[in-house]
Formats: C-alpha cells, sequence, structure tokens
C-alpha cells in the first residue's frame, strides 16, 4: 500500500481552544479521491458487517473513485439517513475501519471521513433531495423521542409510507446531538439539516410534548396512533454519594454540557441562561462526555482541566481520536485515581477535591480489570468546578406512566432483538432499551424497529 | 408553536407583580395542583420554572403569577396580551395528593407563592377538608388573590412585615398560634425559600409544639425538568440527594437541609445581577417598560 491514510485538516490546537468551531475540517476533493483509492473493494468486504446499519461502503466509496458523488450519497441513503452525523461521531475505529482488511497491515480506509465528505458535499451544494418513498398508507405512527435512534426509526417508517410524528420534549430536535454533543465536534446545524431531510420524507415534529407528562401513549391512541417507537434515551444522571456533592461548583454532564449547548451559554449575556467555570475544572470519568466536558470548560476559559478517571488510558471508554485532541489541547489526565469526596471553602464552593490513588485489578463483569484502591494513597487537586461524567441511568418518566410495559431490574425497557416489547404495538430502542452506548448503536436500534413496525403494521391493517 | 398571552394583569400597584392566562390547551388539560411549567420566552431565553396558580381546561388557559426577579421575569413583564411566548413545556412535577384528612390544613402562601396555593387550597377544600390560609407578605401592596383564597378556605390571615395590613410580622406567627392551639393535620408552605424553612422548622417539633407534616414546593433552578440535568437536585439532611423536579416540586419540608439549598440557589447570583442590569439598561434606552 503505497498510499497513506489521508488526514483530514484539522483547527490548530493553541487556536481551536478558543472557539466553538468545528476541530475537524473534512476532507477537499483531492484527499477523498486519494483515500477513495486506498479502497480495494473486497470481494467479502468485511467493513459492511462492522457497520452497525450495514452501509454498502465498497460501493459508496468505488461510486466517490468514478466521481459519481450524486450515487455516492443515495448509496450511504439506503441505509443511513444521517451520514453527517454518523461521518463525525461514530467510533469508526472500532466498527467499519477496524473490520477493513487493509487494518492487518497498514493503517484501514478513512471511511467516516469519506462518509462525512459525501454529505458535506451534498449540504454544501444544496442537493439534497428527497429519498425515494412508498405510497403514503396513512397509518399514524408516533416515535417519541428525537435522538438518533428516533430519528432513524422515524425516517424508515416514513419511507415505508407511514404517516410519522416525532415527539420531542426539548424545544430543539436531535435528543444527545444537540444537548450532548458540542458543536465542535458535531455543528448544530447539520443536526437541523439532517431533521429538514425528515421534514422532506413528511416526518412532523412536535416540540415540546413530553410523552408521560403533556400527552401519554393512551392519549395517542384515541387519536389514531396505531404503533409507538420509544427512543427516548437513559438521560438520568447517576448521582454517586460522595461526600460534598451539594457544594456549589460540582455539577452533572449532563447540566454543564446543555447550559454549554443546547442553551448556548457560552454565549451569556447575549443568551439569557449562565455557566460558571473558575480557572481549574475538574471532570470525573473517562468516557466521551467527560472529554466533551472538558475540552468545552476549557472553550469557556478555563486555564487548566484535569479529567480524574479510576482506571488507565487503556481502558477509557472515551473514543481514541478524541482522547488525542483532548491531548492536543493540553488537557491534563489523572489516571487511576477516584475521588472520595469535595472539600468547600467558608461560602460552600467547592476548592478541592480528595481523590484516592488505584491500581488495576481482576477483570469485573464488564470484561475491564476493575479499580482496586491503594491504602493512605489519598491526596488533593485544587479545583473551583468539578463536573461529574460518570454515566446515566434509565429515566422513568415515559417508562412509569405506559401500564404493564416490561422494565429490566435497572429500570431500561426490555425490548427483543427486533425492539418489541411485551406491549403489542410498543417498540424501543437506543439508551433506554441498552443504557448508554453510542449513537450509531442507536441508529441501529431504530432502524431494525422501523422495520419490525412495518411488519407489524402491514400485517394488521393493509 | 409559540403560546399566546390571553389576559395579563397587574396585581397591586408595585409595578413587578403580575398575573398571565396562556392558551396551552394540551398542558391545561393535564394540569392539577402541584404541578409547573418550564418556559423560554424567546430564542435566546433561559428555561425557567413556573408553578401554575390555576387552569382552565374547557378554555385551555393555564394562569401564573409571576414576580420581576431578574432578567427573565422583567421581560416576561413586558409581554403583553397578545404576545406569545415561545416555549411552554408542561405539566411537569408530581400532582398532590389528596384525601380527605380529619383536622384541618394550614395554607401559608408567602409572596408570589401565595398563587401556587390557590389550586392546593381549591383542590384540597373540594375534597372536604377544611382550610386555614396564611397569606403573607413584605407589604400589603404584594398581598394578593385574597378573595380567591376566601373562596376555598375556613378563614384567611393576613401577615405582612410592616404591619400595613392583617398581623405585623412573618407567617410564623400566626402559624404558631395555631398549631399550640388546636390539632392540625397538614401545613402546606409556598414561598421564599427562608420563609418554608422557618415554617419547617417550627412544625417539627419544637417549643414544645406538635410535630406536623409539612409540604413545601420547591422551586429551584432547573433547565430541563424531566430529572436529566441534576441542576435541581436538594439535599436531605440525611445527605441522601433528591431531585425537586421528578420528586417534587412539593417535598416532606422536615426532610429538606434548606441551609445547603439555600447556599445552592445562590451560585448563579453573579451572573443573574449581570443578566438583569444589562437589560434594565437596554429598556432604559429602549424607552421600555
Amino acid at each position: 500500500m503505497k498510499i497513506p491514510r489521508q488526514k483530514m485538516k484539522e483547527q490548530n490546537p493553541s487556536e481551536r481552544i478558543h472557539n466553538f468551531s468545528e476541530v475537524a475540517l473534512g476532507f477537499t476533493e483531492d484527499m477523498a479521491k486519494t483515500e477513495a483509492e486506498r479502497c480495494l473493494q473486497c470481494g467479502d468486504p468485511r467493513c459492511i458487517n462492522g457497520c452497525p446499519v450495514n452501509i454498502d461502503i465498497p460501493a459508496f466509496i468505488r461510486l466517490i473513485k468514478e466521481d459519481n458523488l450524486l450515487e455516492a450519497i443515495r448509496t450511504i441513503k439506503d441505509y443511513n439517513i444521517l451520514p453527517a452525523i454518523c461521518g463525525r461521531v461514530c467510533p469508526q475505529e472500532i466498527q467499519c475501519e477496524q473490520a477493513c482488511v487493509l487494518s492487518k497491515r497498514w493503517e484501514p480506509v478513512a471511511i467516516g471521513a469519506l462518509e462525512r465528505y459525501i454529505a458535506d458535499w451534498e449540504r454544501k451544494n444544496k442537493l439534497k433531495e428527497c429519498p425515494d418513498c412508498e405510497a403514503p398508507n396513512h397509518i399514524k405512527v408516533a416515535v417519541i423521542g428525537s435522538g438518533p435512534a428516533g430519528l432513524t426509526c422515524a425516517a424508515d417508517l416514513a419511507r415505508f409510507g407511514f404517516d410519522v410524528t416525532i415527539f420531542e420534549a426539548f424545544h430543539k430536535g436531535g435528543g444527545v446531538l444537540v444537548y450532548g454533543i458540542p458543536e465542535f465536534r458535531l455543528p448544530k446545524d447539520i443536526v437541523e439539516d439532517e431533521i429538514e431531510t425528515l421534514k422532506m420524507l413528511g416526518v412532523k415534529v412536535e416540540y415540546n410534548k413530553i410523552i408521560g407528562k403533556t400527552l401519554t401513549i393512551d392519549d395517542l391512541k384515541e387519536i389514531g396512533y396505531k404503533a409507538f417507537f420509544i427512543g427516548v434515551g437513559a438521560g438520568l444522571p447517576s448521582m454517586r454519594k460522595i461526600p460534598g456533592m451539594n457544594l456549589n461548583g460540582v455539577l452533572t454532564a449532563n447540566e454543564f454540557l446543555t447550559r454549554a449547548n443546547l442553551m448556548k451559554a457560552y454565549k451569556f449575556p447575549d443568551y439569557d441562561t449562565p455557566i460558571k467555570i473558575g480557572k481549574v475544572i475538574t471532570v470525573i470519568g473517562g468516557g466521551n462526555t467527560a472529554l466533551d466536558s472538558a475540552r468545552v470548560a476549557l472553550r469557556l476559559g478555563a486555564e487548566k482541566v484535569i479529567i480524574v478517571y479510576r482506571r488507565t488510558e487503556a481502558e477509557m471508554p472515551a473514543r481514541k481520536e478524541e482522547y488525542h485532541h483532548a491531548i492536543e489541547e493540553k488537557i491534563e489526565f489523572q489516571f487511576l485515581s477516584n475521588p472520595v469526596r469535595f472539600l468547600g471553602d467558608e461560602n460552600g464552593n467547592v476548592e478541592k477535591i480528595e481523590v484516592l490513588k488505584m491500581e488495576l485489578g481482576e477483570p469485573d463483569s464488564s470484561g475491564r480489570p476493575r479499580p482496586v484502591p491503594i491504602e493512605n494513597s489519598e491526596y488533593l487537586i485544587k479545583c473551583d468546578t468539578v463536573i461529574l461524567a460518570i454515566g446515566t441511568n434509565a429515566n422513568p418518566i415515559l417508562t412509569k406512566s405506559i401500564q404493564g410495559l416490561k422494565l429490566n431490574k435497572w429500570g431500561y425497557i426490555e425490548a427483543d432483538e427486533n425492539g418489541k416489547t411485551n406491549l403489542e404495538g410498543i417498540y424501543a430502542g437506543g439508551d433506554i432499551v441498552t443504557g448508554s452506548a453510542t449513537v450509531i448503536s442507536a441508529m441501529g436500534a431504530g432502524r431494525i424497529a422501523a422495520k419490525a413496525i412495518n411488519e407489524y403494521l402491514r400485517a394488521k391493517f393493509l | 408553536m409559540p403560546y399566546k398571552i390571553l389576559k395579563k394583569v397587574q396585581l397591586g400597584s408595585s409595578g413587578t407583580l403580575f398575573e398571565m392566562d396562556i392558551f396551552a390547551p394540551l398542558i391545561a388539560k393535564k394540569a392539577y395542583a402541584g404541578n409547573f411549567v418550564l418556559i423560554r420566552i424567546n430564542e435566546k431565553g433561559e428555561r425557567i420554572p413556573l408553578t401554575i396558580a390555576d387552569y382552565n381546561r374547557d378554555l385551555g388557559i393555564i394562569t401564573f403569577v409571576v414576580q420581576v426577579v431578574g432578567k427573565s421575569t422583567l421581560l416576561l413583564s413586558h409581554q403583553n396580551e397578545g404576545d406569545e411566548i415561545l416555549d411552554v413545556v408542561g405539566p411537569l412535577g408530581n400532582k398532590i395528593h389528596i384525601e380527605k384528612y380529619e383536622n384541618p390544613i394550614v395554607i401559608i402562601g408567602g409572596g408570589v407563592g401565595i398563587a401556587p396555593c390557590y389550586p392546593q387550597a381549591k383542590e384540597l377544600n373540594n375534597a372536604g377538608n377544611r382550610i386555614i390560609s396564611i397569606l403573607g407578605a413584605r407589604t400589603k401592596d404584594l398581598i394578593f388573590w385574597r378573595e380567591r383564597m376566601a373562596e376555598v378556605s375556613e378563614r384567611v390571615i393576613i401577615c405582612t412585615n410592616d404591619g400595613s395590613e392583617g398581623i405585623e410580622g412573618f407567617v410564623t406567627k400566626p402559624l404558631e398560634d395555631i398549631i399550640s392551639k388546636e390539632k392540625i393535620s397538614l401545613v402546606i408552605a409556598i414561598g421564599p425559600m427562608i420563609m418554608m424553612k422557618n415554617v419547617a422548622e417550627l412544625t417539627n417539633g419544637i417549643k414544645g409544639l406538635p410535630q406536623v407534616k409539612t409540604f413545601v414546593s420547591l422551586n429551584t433552578i432547573m433547565i430541563d425538568g424531566t430529572g436529566m440535568c441534576g441542576g435541581c437536585r436538594f439535599p436531605a439532611k440525611d445527605g441522601e440527594i433528591h431531585f425537586a423536579c421528578v420528586e417534587g416540586p412539593d417535598v416532606d419540608g422536615h426532610i429538606v437541609d434548606f441551609d445547603t439549598l439555600l447556599n445552592r440557589e445562590k451560585r448563579f447570583e453573579e451572573f443573574e445581577k449581570k443578566s438583569f442590569n444589562l437589560y434594565k439598561k437596554e429598556c432604559e434606552n429602549l424607552k421600555i417598560g
């Protein structure tokens, strides 16, 4: 393999820490073509199986090579209605690109960057077209939640000819794509644009509607909805009972990111939602949410950001690419460290965290080595803000409102491999079934459920 | 779809207190005593919780009473009949528990907190309870809904800090008097955090007084109001963490660690001041209000 893997240009770290613009700048036309040349067009392509929605990857790459970008985007969209999002936030390194045959001896084809390139080309040239749909059958389906699972499910259902309405609790669509993932990793106008594609398909979006509060599933049945897809996400922040949790300056990543991303607190006072930063920020956790919080804090003017994680670099659930970006941005990592308490000043503001050193022990139920505390290894970190990014639990608002819906012991919905719950006509997918996972796995679940809903409704009503 | 303001009425002459009817039929249909909504006035606005003070299901109206305390409430006070609020979402939080209690219920509203007392008094009165209402404020001009509260109460006691109407002093004064003389099944207190703290202390079995079950309504800082952000969380005295939005807003006043919560509610003070002052200046320049 003579051609090296092409690398997207990126904003310089010393510049980008002062703005919220996208870090990765995408491929140029030449780079995309060069990268497409690297694809071997395998007879038995493994990348397709590595993709949770099974995009025909070699086909769209071949079309890039042949300069037929319009067909390339059509090919992707047959499988994935949100390519501009997936090209940016999918963990390709453990999915399609890991499966790429080149990765054995060289570097894999940059599939994610190519997907993004095609999607951006379509958007920039305003070539968005309405994907093919079956004739409308006027059967109403409700999709609850407009995150990645809901958007994908809604799009597929609309293409099957159903009359689809998405119900969203917030004033903006996209779920975690807008309140969780920051602008510099996924620009919000891209999310809006992808939602526009859904509207082209005839999907309606009802904002400010909390199903379980504003309307119930029974209300929706009464006005003619025949099937339901629940994709409300996990969402409830886990709250470990750490002494000092209620000091001012200790907050959840959900609150921090929602203020910054959805409510645009980084534009305060032009926008009304405030956010408090201080000079030194510690973020507890090792997932993408922890990294996102750390990098947002930096862009909001923090002088120093420290990530405290109880395992090591190798076990961090965050994407490698984002970890490298964080390192480039001089985020400090303190591995094998676990907070035991937060200490405050006389005004009740956090000023230090006490941390216990850990070592890795035997693997736990997740298969990762369990962190074991080292006795008498406590030390202090001075800080002004502590952001907790230690995971989420199931939000009970909707599930509690549906009588008889089967949940597992953690409160997540029990659904079979097709997303079918124990109640007729009710399907579910994404984090509310699996617990916190990835954007693309939620999309995969939305897609599978759409297929099952299609079969169910056709058998029953058509 | 924005939410239209159907009616706006000034309460008193302070110019800082007003009642608003909003057309929100889906919310009105589900609204009940104890529920609140989150509103965002415009694209750049913050999300603020407002407790529902009344609702008319047939007309699709929800009512709230607002006191100007910062930028968002001042901005809201500048909206007029026919104007629209960009987002109203709800009803959130839990409905209050209704039962017929053996003895009377004392309902205490402090300042703008009088408004959310009304639906609670109304529903509990409808359930056959005897209601004693205590309405308190700094001064006479800030007391409102005297007649409405009288319609659903056996008696209404007014107190003002400056003595301009009714008893001079805090709401705890008549409350202490009542619980020392007669058996009370329940106390409900809605108003400034410090008032709710003092009420909850008084009813927790001090000074030889009986302990009386007390609910307080926690209107803490919230963003989503559905349990997602944890911004509204409040500490209990035993160190447990609770979420006001999904476990409340009405909670057992005797478990709340008010001192920590009072401090928590100050965490954005400097920002709130900055935002308020900037907007006031802008209003002066544009001659609004």
